[in-house]
Formats: C-alpha cells, structure tokens, sequence
C-alpha cells in the first residue's frame, strides 16, 4: 500500500516535471506569461511530490518492511533508527531518488526568488533544471524503482512493482541484509548527502548559463545571481571530499586518506571545474574577460557532475561489460553526451558575442596568473579524466584489463600541485591589469627570502628529500604571502581610517568578504599541503605477530601487545574484539591505544578500527588484522606512523570556515543604499567607457 | 617418581616444537618484505584494491602466496611477473609500457602543452598593442613608480565609504 503510493506519488512528479519544461518552452516561445507561470508552479510542484516519496521511503525504512527489495537491501532488524534513516542514500535506487529530491529542493528555491530583472531567464532556468529533474525521475520510475516488492510466483521470489501474475503474492524476509558496515561510519553516513549536495547545486549555475546563451545577454548577470550558488556548490562539494578522505582514513585500514580510487575522482573532477571557475568568473567580473571561457567551465562542471553521479553509481568501473549490462549505464552516458553536444553546439552558436571587452596588457597581471592557474586545474583534471576512463578504453579495444593506481596520478599531479602553490602564492598580489617583475618581486621578496631560510633550516633539521623542500618551500611561500596581504591591507586601512590594528583587520575582512575569505582558503590549503607532504613522503608501516607482552618497533615508538577481548552485542548486531597496547616512545610509557575488529552479523563482514595516537607531529595508528585465540594468543598488528598528518585536517577545517566567510551574505542595511550607488557608477562610468 | 617421569616426555615434545617453530621462523620473510611488494600489486579480484590492504580471505592466500615466492629465492621482479602472467595486466599499479598503454603516459603532457600554447596565443593576442594607446613614455614610466597597490587600496577604500 505504501510502496504503491509512494510510486504513484513520484510518477506524478515525473509527469508534473515533463509539463513544466514542455510548458517553459511553449510560453517562450508563443510569448504567453500565464504559460511560464504554469511552468514555474509546476516546477514548485515537483518539490512537495518528491518529498512525500521520499518520507514513504524512510516510513518503510524505519519501519522493517522487508517486502520493499530497497528496504531489505540496505537495512535490518539490528540497525539503529538514525542508520535507518540514513539508509535512504546507502545504495543505488535510494540515493538516485535522493539526488532527485535535492534538485527539487534547489530548483523550488530558485525559482521562489525575485525575477524582476531576470524574467527573461526563467523559462530557460527551469527548462535546464526540468530536463535534469525528468532523467534522473525517469530513471527511478522505469528502471530503479526504490519500491519495488517480493513476489512469491509458483515458489520462487521475485522483484517487481505489481503483481506479476494473479496468484502471485507479497514475499516478507524475516530480516534485511543490512547495510555495508563500512558505511555506518558517521563520516561515511554524512559524506553522500555532502558530495550531492554540491553535485545538484552546480545545476544551478548551469542553468543560468544556458539562460543567457540561449537569450544572449552577454552581460555579467548570471555569474553575479549565481556566485553564492558556485559558493555553496563548492562548499558541499569540498567538504564531501574531506568527509570521505576523513572515512577512509578511519575506516579503510590502508593507513591513508585517498587512494586515487575512481569513485574518489569522480568528486574530485567537478570539484577542479568549479574551483578553475571560481577564479575565472572573477577576471569576467573585474575585467570583462574570459566570458567564453567561463560558459566552458561551468558546462564541464554540470557534465562532471552528472558523469561523477554516474561513475559511482553505474558500475561501470567494474567492467565495461557490466556497465553494458547495467540498466542506467547507457542512459547516463546519453544524457551526458547529449546535454554536452546541446550546451557546446549553443556556445559555439553564441560565440561571437562573449568577446573580451578588455585587453590583458601584462603576462603577469592578475588575470594573466588565473589564466595559468586555470590551465594548471585543467591539467589535473585530464591525469584524472584520462585515468579514470583508459581501463574501459583498453579493455573496449584490446580486451585487457589494466589498473590505472596511484603512482600513474603522483607522478602527473604533483608538479601541476606544485604549480598552483606557487600561484596561490603570487597571483595575490599581483595586480590586475598590469603587474610587472619590479612590482611583484618587490611585493614578494620578503616571502622568497623567509620561505628560502625556513627551507635552509629545514635541510639541517628535518629532511633531505628534495620533493619535501620543495613542497616545504612552496607552502613557507604561501603561507608568508598571504599573511602578508593580511597585513599590508590592514596597515593601509589603519592609516586611512585611523583605526587599531584589530578594527582595522576585522573591517577590512568583513568588507572584502570574498578576497579575504580566498586568503584564508590559500592559508588551509598551504596547512593542508603540509599534511598531505608529511604523509605522502615519511610515512613508515610495519606488521607483525605478536605474543602477549611481545613489542614492535616503529620510528621511535614501541608497541607492546598486553590482552585481547571478544565480546558479543546482540542488540547491535556485532561481535567485538579488542586489544590493548601499551605505547612508549623513546622508551617513556605514553598511554594504550585500543584497536579493534567488529564483526556484522547480517553483512557477515568485519570492519577494523585502528587505534590512534594524534599529535600535530605525527599519528600513530595500530590496526588489529587477526588473533588467533587457542594456540599462542598471538595476534597480528600493523602499525604506521603518519608523520604531519592532521595539518591535513586543521587544514580542511580552515578551508570550510574560509568558504563559509567568503559565502556569507553581507546583510549590512547601512551597506545597501551605498552598494546600489556604486552600482549605479559603475554602469556610468562603463557607459561612459 | 611417577611425576618425573611425566614431565619429562612433555618437556622433550615442547621443546621439539619451540625448535621447530625457530627455525622455520628464521627462514621466513617478515610481513614487512611480504608487504613491500603485495602494496604494489592489485587485487585481480576487486578492482583498485592494493594485495597488502585486501581484507578477503583470496588475497590473505597470494600474500602468503608471495612470502612462499621470497622464502624460494624469488626476485620482486619475479613475482610481479608471476602474477602478470597468471592474472593479467590488471595485477600492476601502472599499465605496462606496450601497444595502446602508452596512450595512458603521452596524452596528458600532450594536451597539457595544448592548452599552453593556446594559452600563449592568446596572451600574445590580449596583449597586441592597440594603435589608440599613445601614452607617452613618461606616463607610463610614472604609473610603474606609484605603488600600485595602495593607489588601488585607497580607491577602493573611498568607494565604499
């Protein structure tokens, strides 16, 4: 009953999404009003549908109805009702419906604001947003359908939404398979909504684009409405990666937090788009420059996303057979492809009028720098494009499978990283429309000769690893770069307004939301690149066996095995096994750490959870791989020591903080009446231009 | 007496086993060689998993597998290839350097240097001199000595008050 509702429910979304597209482009184009209203309250329709689907779902989620094939798939009896709930994006029919009830969300907001100066866009808006809406619904109601039920047919089980035949009837299980452990994590339950949060908010932006190619305003209306959208978008997006960096760290027991896996790249890809679009749009708004280029991003951006969503979710990066086989493969990469050709075949159409108003007059002008920054994050983005797809290529035109693994992606990236260091380092400032090397050395020379001292000291008491100097290098130069900008604009501001240095700091901050918010990002990501140098380069593991009062050594530390403990939890569903181990470095006792094995009942799986030790030195983390109870009482223990690690994540911390900063409306009513002024200058003075 | 003559065969047999276990440990490879070379090979079963970090029971077996491989007198290289050849390409952190493979190593760099010569190009495009700019060589000379940035900064500054 519920389960047929609840279908019912999202095929009538489906349909209403239809009308709304079909109804925008009748009203565009037969000029009637009342028909892109129509349009519009149907695209606000699609949100309360999809919401009473999705609330079904979860009712049937909480409540054990195992004769729902989701249902059965991803929960049971032993998981606790927040687990439950969560479940709703723990796998594929779910989590598609969920990526549809986001857009609904995104697109309802969107179209609730104020059109006074935009009505012209807003047909096209929700077109864009309705054809999404409408391939991802479709995919759900025909072919991944969250409802489906258990049929008992002459004896045997089987899925389908109706009956499959007249004396067929509903089939309960006594209990659900349960949900992968390795995603009861609360970073893994978190990281999923986080990632498509960011995914489904670059449709936004998107839709605005096309809007303005397809009614050919070339003016900067579009980035401006959707900056806070690109903002956010990159917020989620960015804090989904951390998420998921933080769960493989706690979780994976491989010691480390990105393994270059595709699913990884997938949120990365669209993540290097946007933040390459971040920094393009503002040469658009500053300089009138890049508008082509800017329309190039953010349809690479959307189509990422998609290509992500599908690359996660189709299980073609099995093999490409099984994406043959799969029934939402071949639809993912036709909408892909088709929204590709559609939105390129509109910007080669509308190419002539994104010309540059401006001319860049210096190669080391600030717009001159994003340029390079840009081609660096399109760099990046082809190792991992071209990574991720060649196993399908060979495997489609040879037959072989080959592994494409980290050592093909360090060996690409790290110098474009290295590269955008050091722009993150100069291009502040540098200024825009013409810098030259006098300026900018005298800007920078503070900064190369402390980066290049901290370097020295570096060689004498920490590493001789020509990759970490330069690394250690870059980050120094980062870091002293962008303080100083702190600096420096705080010092003008106290002479001009006559202010203390921290008025002054904190005014200049909250007026200059964006640039500064940008520094603070520049500094988390200097932290971060420490972090990343610390593991990346020093890391040490070792494993063995050990008998109880048996010690390993690592680096400086000594491990010593002292019990082990095996207990059962009916209620939760698992069997628990922990050691103890006592910790010396250098011989002085430092405390236990206690890693431990969980054992699932229902997914018959264990998850290990290393013990940790966390310094801003170094990590040190003890796995418990197995333990032989009868025979020795020995168990088996891999340790690693992660030398810098948890800069990476202060690092990501300072990073979300910054985006926030930067994002944050400025709701100064003081502030308003002298913004549209000079808003209204700027129109004089461009016209006068 | 009864007890002595107990003990004894019991000592005798722990012993036996101590000795053994000893000797055979000394002939074996540590975990630590085992996994050296198991972190650089992938699991032909589940895809992107590295040998030394799989939990499942099939590649428990090769790493041991691989210790066995070691305790022979097997090169690193050796067992790579012992694993290419029953498992396939796959098995390799990289694609090996042959036939279509070598699309995965020259296609970045080559489109990198794409789009920096588009890149250039259109620097050098940007930057032709227009014919309406006759500024004189002192002007210019003079804009360069101001301090671009606190000019700018004071700008701004009396915009937004």
């Amino acid at each position: 009953m519920f389960a047929e509702f609840g279908y019912g429910v999202l095929l009538v979304g489906f349909i209403v999404t239809i009308y709304s597209g079909v109804a925008a482009v009748y009203g565009v184009t037969h000029k009637s009003a009342a028909l892109v209203e129509s349009a519009r309250r149907a695209q606000l329709l699609t949100f309360p549908l999809i919401t009473l689907s999705s609330l079904i779902l979860i009712y049937l989620l909480v409540n054990n109805h195992y004769e729902v094939a989701f249902v059965y798939e991803v929960t049971s009896r032993s998981m606790p009702t927040y687990l439950k709930v969560t479940a709703w994006w723990g796998g594929q029919a779910g989590s598609l419906l969920f990526w549809s009830w986001l857009l609904a969300v995104f697109t309802s907001a969107v179209t609730l604001r104020k059109w006074d100066r935009d009505a012209e866009f807003l047909p096209w808006v929700i077109v864009v947003s309705s054809v999404t809406l409408a391939f991802f619904l479709g995919m759900i109601v025909f072919y991944e359908n969250p409802f489906t039920r258990f049929w008992l047919v002459n004896g045997n089980v089987m899925p389908s939404m109706f009956s499959p035949s007249a004396v067929a009837t509903v089939f309960t299980p006594q209990d659900g398979q349960g949900l992968n452990p390795l995603l009861r994590h609360p970073g893994m339950v978190i990281h999923p909504p986080m990632l498509y949060l960011g995914f489904v908010a670059y449709v936004v932006p998107f839709a605005f684009a096309i809007a303005a190619l397809v009614t050919g305003r070339t003016d900067d209306r579009w980035t401006r409405i959707t900056r806070r959208w690109s903002l956010w978008a990159w917020l989620f997006l960015s804090f989904g990666i951390v998420l998921g960096g933080r769960w493989a760290y706690d979780v994976l027991g491989w010691g480390g937090y990105w393994g270059w896996d595709p699913v990884e790249i997938a949120s990365f890809m669209p993540w290097l788009t946007g933040t390459a679009f971040l920094h393009s749009v503002m040469i658009q708004e500053k300089r009138g420059m890049l508008k082509q280029w800017n329309m190039i991003l953010i349809i690479l951006t959307y189509a990422l996303v998609i290509f992500g969503t599908f690359l996660t979710r189709s299980g073609v990066l099995s093999s490409v057979h099984s994406f043959a086989n799969s029934p939402i493969g071949p639809f993912f990469m036709g909408f892909v492809t088709l929204t590709l050709v559609t939105s390129v075949a509109l910007l080669i159409w509308r190419w002539p009028l994104l010309q540059s108003e401006t001319e860049m007059k210096s190669m080391l002008s600030r717009e001159a720098l994003f340029l390079l920054n840009n081609l660096l994050f399109m760099g990046i983005l082809v190792v991992c494009f071209w990574g991720v797809i060649y196993p399908l290529i060979s495997e489609l035109f040879t037959g072989q499978k080959v592994t494409v693994g980290p050592p093909y992606y360090e060996r690409a990236t790290g110098p474009l990283f290295a590269g955008l260091l050091f722009l993150m380092a100069i291009a502040p400032l540098s200024a825009w429309g013409h810098s030259t090397i006098q300026t900018l050395g005298r800007a920078l020379w503070k900064s190369f000769a402390l980066a290049a001292v901290v370097t020295i000291l570096l060689t004498f008491t920490y590493t001789q690893n020509i990759y970490a100097l330069v690394g250690f290098f870059l980050v120094t130069l980062v870091l002293s770069a962008t303080l100083y900008e702190f600096w420096r604009g705080t010092r003008a501001r106290q002479k001009s307004q006559k202010e203390n240095f921290f008025t002054a700091l904190t005014s200049l901050m909250g007026r200059n939301r964006r640039r500064y918010g940008g520094y603070i990002i520049h500094i988390s990501m200097a932290l971060m690149a420490i972090g990343i140098l610390g593991i990346e380069l020093f890391q040490k593991e070792t494993q063995g066996t050990l008998g109880q009062g048996e010690s390993l050594n690592i680096a400086n530390y000594t491990v010593t095995y002292r019990e082990l403990a095996s207990w059962n939890s009916p209620g939760e569903g698992v069997n628990y096994t922990r050691s103890v181990v006592d910790i010396y470095e250098n011989g002085i006792y430092l405390g236990q750490l206690a890693p431990r094995i969980d054992f699932y009942y229902d997914a018959e799986q264990n998850m290990t959870i290393p013990g940790q030790r966390s310094t801003l030195r170094d990590d040190l983390y003890i796995l418990l791989l197995d333990w032989q109870p009868v025979s020795t009482m020995g168990a088996t223990f891999k340790i690693y020591v992660n030398p810098l690690v948890n800069w990476l994540w202060i690092g990501s911390l300072l990073f979300l903080a910054g985006i926030i900063f930067a994002a944050w409306p400025d709701h100064d009513p003081a502030e308003e009446p002298a913004r549209r002024n000079a808003a209204r200058n700027s129109q004089q003075t461009s016209a006068a231009d | 007496m009864r007890k002595n003559i107990l003990v004894l065969p019991l000592v005798l047999i722990l012993g036996a086993l101590f000795t053994g276990v000893v000797l055979a440990q000394e002939n074996l490879p540590t975990d630590d060689e085992v996994n050296a070379i198991a972190r650089e090979l992938y699991c032909p079963v589940c895809e992107n998993t590295p040998l030394d970090v799989c939990p499942t029971e099939a590649c428990r077996q090769w790493r041991e597998l691989i210790r066995l491989q070691l305790s022979e007198g097997m090169t690193e290289q050796e067992i790579k290839q012992y694993f290419v050849d029953n498992y396939g390409a796959r098995v390799l952190a990289e694609p090996p350097r042959t036939g279509l493979n070598w699309l995965i190593y020259i296609l970045p760099p080559v489109m990198i240097l794409a789009g920096a010569f588009i890149l250039l190009s259109s620097f050098r495009e940007w930057t032709k001199p227009k014919s309406v700019e006759a500024g004189t060589d002192e002007e210019r000379e003079a804009s360069l000595e101001k301090d671009d940035y606190v000019a700018r900064f004071e700008e701004e500054l009396k915009k937004r008050k």
